[in-house]
């Protein structure tokens, strides 16, 4: 998709039945790429890296290799950004990354109530619910009932740690190793967990989930 | 700013309402208006914060009322008029009426990669050395100011305890401002629920956000 394929036919388009905002996306396209601030084929490189490339699975990846390899659980708890580039994730909205770990007595979850901060390399880019009104409204001050919203339901007495990201920082959440998964590759261990596990609005998957 | 953008602790905005299988973008514009945002930003016009800055300055009945991505577009297009990449008359016509003042340096495809993989980092030598020790109790100033601050309005002039001391970052406050990076130290500074929203809160919840120094008092 090159940034001229709309130029010429743009007053076609004034009639038709694109939304304010469609139309107003190309506007500012035409005039950023026909005066040369912005290139186009750059803008496709950056489409497909986040849409196709970079998303939860690296982080399931990085949380497996946590639950399988205890020195590698104590470098990403102690420093989580290279202890993450380790398995090859680093970068953008990923340069301070601290990794904190869910355990029976503790639940971790990661907000930005001023915005959408949330760690790229490891997840990819935030769904919806975790940038909107209700989600950045109620984590801070009610995180259980949250979490309700989401099917999950924790024991009165865990303690529940909110992280709202107001800096660079950005955190993973290192989800329980669910039961039943002694000896599993890291493979099979990074199928169990979600993206949600991951931002602390979900626990892990158990092997009967995946049945 | 007390904007619309700071959120926590309001109420009605009615329940979480995950979208099953949710794809990355939802529409061709949504992809545009993510790119276009990326690539300018990385063409050396203006910073992440100016840029943030300028987002929660939309009105608030205007912020409340737009998608995420809506808000990525109009930010975008008050910017552009802001730091002079385009006219109003530009934005109307949909195309150029004169070339840029200054030669533009655009990122190009094959540095997207390098630009994703280095990202930005924040963190910068110290001028001094840091106030505050990690089990330091501290209160957070009461300030408003009408300019960006990171410092969310449900955590101001509330007593917490330092449990990470980050490093020296980037001060969004000045950075937004155009005034410079004007490093500081960072922290991560948890307070007890009941300290946020009263004694009636729930026990078991602790919250955390990073503070700068400047937004820190000692007890």
């Amino acid at each position: 998709m090159s940034g001229h394929d709309h130029h010429d036919h743009h007053h076609d388009h004034d009639h038709s039945e694109l939304s304010e905002t469609q139309l107003r996306v190309r506007a500012l396209e035409t005039v950023l790429t026909e005066k040369g601030y912005v290139d186009p084929a750059a803008l496709d490189v950056l489409i497909e890296t986040y849409e196709k490339k970079v998303g939860p699975r690296n982080g399931a990846r990085v949380v497996a290799k946590a639950w399988a390899d205890p020195a590698y659980r104590e470098r990403l708890l102690k420093n989580g950004t290279p202890a993450i580039a380790e398995v090859g994730y680093a970068g953008r909205q990923g340069e301070h990354i601290v990794a904190v770990e869910n355990t029976p007595k503790r639940h971790n979850m990661v907000v930005c109530t001023l915005c959408s901060c949330y760690p790229w390399p490891v997840l990819g880019l935030p769904p919806v619910w975790y940038k909107a009104a209700p989600y950045r409204a109620r984590a801070v001050n009610d995180p259980r009932g949250v979490l309700a919203d989401f099917g999950v339901a924790l024991p009165q007495d865990t303690e529940i740690r909110v992280w709202d990201s107001t800096a660079e920082l950005r955190y993973l959440v290192i989800p329980m190793r669910p039961a039943g998964t002694e000896g599993w590759s890291e493979e099979k261990l990074a199928e169990l967990v979600t993206r949600d596990s991951m931002i602390g609005t979900g626990l892990a998957k158990s092997p009967a989930d995946l049945k | 700013m007390n904007g619309a953008a700071d959120m926590g602790g309001m109420h009605g905005f009615g329940p979480v309402e995950p979208e099953p299988n949710e794809p990355v973008f939802h529409a061709d514009w949504e992809k545009k208006a993510f790119a276009l945002n990326i690539a300018i930003g990385c063409a050396g016009i203006w910073n992440l914060d100016a840029f943030r800055f300028e987002r929660e300055s939309i009105s608030p009945p205007e912020y409340l009322n737009r998608s995420y991505y809506g808000l990525w577009v109009v930010t975008l297009e008050r910017m552009m008029l802001k730091y002079g990449v385009a006219t109003p008359e530009e934005i109307a016509a949909g195309r150029p009426l004169a070339p840029p003042k200054k030669t533009p340096r655009p990122v190009t495809a094959d540095q997207v990669a390098t630009m994703i993989r280095h990202g930005s980092p924040y963190d910068r030598p110290a001028p001094s050395p840091a106030l505050f020790k990690v089990g330091d109790r501290v209160r957070t100033k009461n300030n408003h100011p009408t300019t960006h601050t990171r410092l969310p309005r449900y955590a101001r002039g509330r007593v917490g305890e330092v449990v990470r001391i980050v490093g020296c970052h980037v001060f969004p406050d000045s950075h937004s401002q155009n005034i410079g990076e004007d490093p500081h130290w960072l922290y991560t500074v948890r307070f007890d629920g009941r300290e946020l929203w009263g004694e009636d809160a729930d026990p078991s919840v602790r919250v955390a956000i990073e503070a700068w120094e400047p937004y820190l008092e000692p007890l």
